[in-house]
């Protein structure tokens, strides 16, 4: 029994330590003189055209990567193909890639001196240090979000309904809309709601890309870093505790469609079949 | 897969392509450099410590989720994915408000390796654990009990036993994390401070060269990263692999 509660105690207080007092000491900083001199820092015009940038990407890239993933996904569970491994391992490069890596490969290629820059600038399209080179790089590295997800969920439900679904007539089109994606869709969301934290809180890649120009290429992770070196610890702090607002909500959203995966597993076609 | 090439494999091609541009003489140059060593030293032996420890209480605390019952366990499970989901940047920035210079507890870790090693320790939290909670949670408690009434002490049951079983969970839990804390950026920018042969990571040094315009360097040391941390990768994998096959 005193073996249990050491045991507990231990993971408990390397928790506390690592997690739980650095977050919420920043919370507690934050709005230790009160909301009026928070909402004065998150309300600047660079802070909200840093939110304002943040959210665009979001929704640029994340919308890029669920249709991709889902794509993606039917390709490696439902057909055969050579290079079906390749594919596969190239779907989880971003995870092991430093963001930093990310931002170099799309400079080199996107760049004044890359290999597409060249021709780029002559059209007059700036990607680097610009928007698009931004949506570019949280698109690389929220990438494998979606299909991760989605194949498990595509193995579990088999190709039975499909299956039935196409004898009876209906076109492929109509079978993905009809049965596949309502089979899928909590997956899809688990996927999405991880892709778009990943997107709204991307820091290296971004930050290589941007040039970091204030009011103009500032997303606001770029923002509490530049605040912070700006010595303007209330600043950061504040759109610190606007990330971590975000990212708890995430927490809370994963929580919540866990659990609508898994209840969807438990009412799966097969699973009726069996009963 | 012309979305997949546009955006991943392209890419990294050109960094291939460019790390080779000078020649073998200026790739070699780039990473003899010795900052560029030091760097990739510091990134290695600090990641491989932050997976030891990640291994040891990663498993403890996968362990206290499943087997032990307190009040708010599913509040401090929900909490294990945080690193996941709070950007990089505010987590080294809540460890400098806290450890930091102007931090309440006395410590002050900003700018040391002691830095380095918290900020990677923060990012790659969820890896183990979550790789060894749903192998805990299935496992057969039947063998474990037998052992107890065969007169084994639990420190006993735990060797022999549920780490045999949960081995392959860990190393799988380790891998990723060995290859989080190797690229790692945002986290450990603003705490290490930055100093070459002392704080400075790979990550960081290859920012540098970018910021300096040598995106021919930044390129080489990128790809000995890359190379180094696959092959790592791969010797863990390998491991994983003779290790299951042991088991039988």
């Amino acid at each position: 029994m005193t073996a249990r509660f050491g045991l507990r105690f231990v993971a408990l207080g390397y928790l506390a330590a690592l997690l739980v007092l650095p977050v919420g000491y920043i919370f507690w900083k934050t709005f230790e003189d009160g909301l009026g001199p928070v909402w004065d820092a998150i309300t600047t015009p660079q802070a909200l055209h840093a939110l304002w940038l943040t959210v665009i990407i979001a929704l640029i890239a994340v919308p890029l990567n669920t249709v991709f993933g889902v794509v993606c996904a039917l390709l490696l569970v439902r057909q055969r193909f050579h290079g079906k491994a390749v594919l596969n391992a190239l779907i989880d490069l971003p995870f092991a890639l430093s963001p930093v890596v990310v931002g170099l490969a799309l400079i080199l290629v996107y760049g004044r001196n890359g290999w597409f820059g060249g021709w780029l600038t002559d059209q007059g399209v700036r990607v680097i240090f610009a928007l698009p080179g931004m949506v570019l790089a949280t698109v690389f590295i929220s990438l494998p979000f979606v299909v991760r997800e989605v194949v498990p969920v595509l193995r579990e439900i088999g190709t039975e309904q499909e299956e039935a679904a196409a004898t009876l007539g209906a076109s492929p089109l109509a079978t993905f809309w009809r049965v596949t994606l309502p089979s899928i869709r909590w997956g899809v969301t688990y996927g999405v709601v991880l892709a778009t934290a990943r997107a709204l809180g991307e820091y290296g890649a971004v930050s290589v890309v941007s040039g970091k120009l204030a009011g103009r290429t500032e997303t606001l992770t770029l923002h509490v870093e530049e605040r912070f070196q700006a010595f303007d610890l209330t600043a950061a702090y504040s759109s610190s505790v606007v990330l971590a607002l975000l990212a708890l909500m995430t927490l809370v959203a994963m929580n919540v469609f866990r659990r609508e995966v898994r209840s969807g597993d438990r009412s799966s076609p097969r699973d009726e079949a069996v009963r | 897969m012309g979305y997949l090439s546009l955006i991943v494999l392209i890419p990294l091609a050109a960094v291939a392509w460019r790390s080779t541009d000078g020649g073998a003489d200026a790739f070699w140059r780039a990473i003899s450099n010795p900052a560029a060593v030091a760097s990739l030293r510091l990134t290695l032996l600090a990641s491989a410590a932050v997976v030891i420890v990640n291994a040891v209480f990663g498993t403890l605390i996968a362990w206290v989720l499943v087997r032990d019952d307190f009040r708010g366990k599913s509040i401090v499970n929900s909490l294990i994915d945080l690193p996941f989901a709070l950007p990089t940047i505010v987590a080294g920035l809540t460890l400098l408000a806290l450890y930091g210079p102007r931090g309440p507890v006395g410590v002050n870790v900003a700018y040391t390796r002691v830095g380095v090693l918290l900020a990677l320790l923060f990012v790659t939290l969820p890896f183990v654990v979550r790789a060894v909670q749903p192998v805990l949670l299935e496992l057969d408690r039947e063998m474990e009990e037998a052992a107890a009434s065969l007169g084994a002490g639990s420190f006993a049951i735990f060797r022999r036993i549920v780490l045999p079983n949960l081995t392959p969970a860990i190393l799988a839990g380790v891998a990723l994390a060995f290859a989080r804390a190797v690229g790692e950026f945002g986290s450990v920018v603003l705490i290490s401070g930055n100093i070459p042969f002392e704080t400075e990571v790979a990550s960081v040094h290859i920012f540098g060269q970018i910021e300096s315009d040598n995106t021919t360097a930044a390129a080489a040391v990128s790809v000995l990263l890359l190379a180094i941390s696959f092959v790592v990768l791969f010797g863990i994998d390998a491991l994983r692999r003779w290790g299951a096959r042991h088991d039988r």
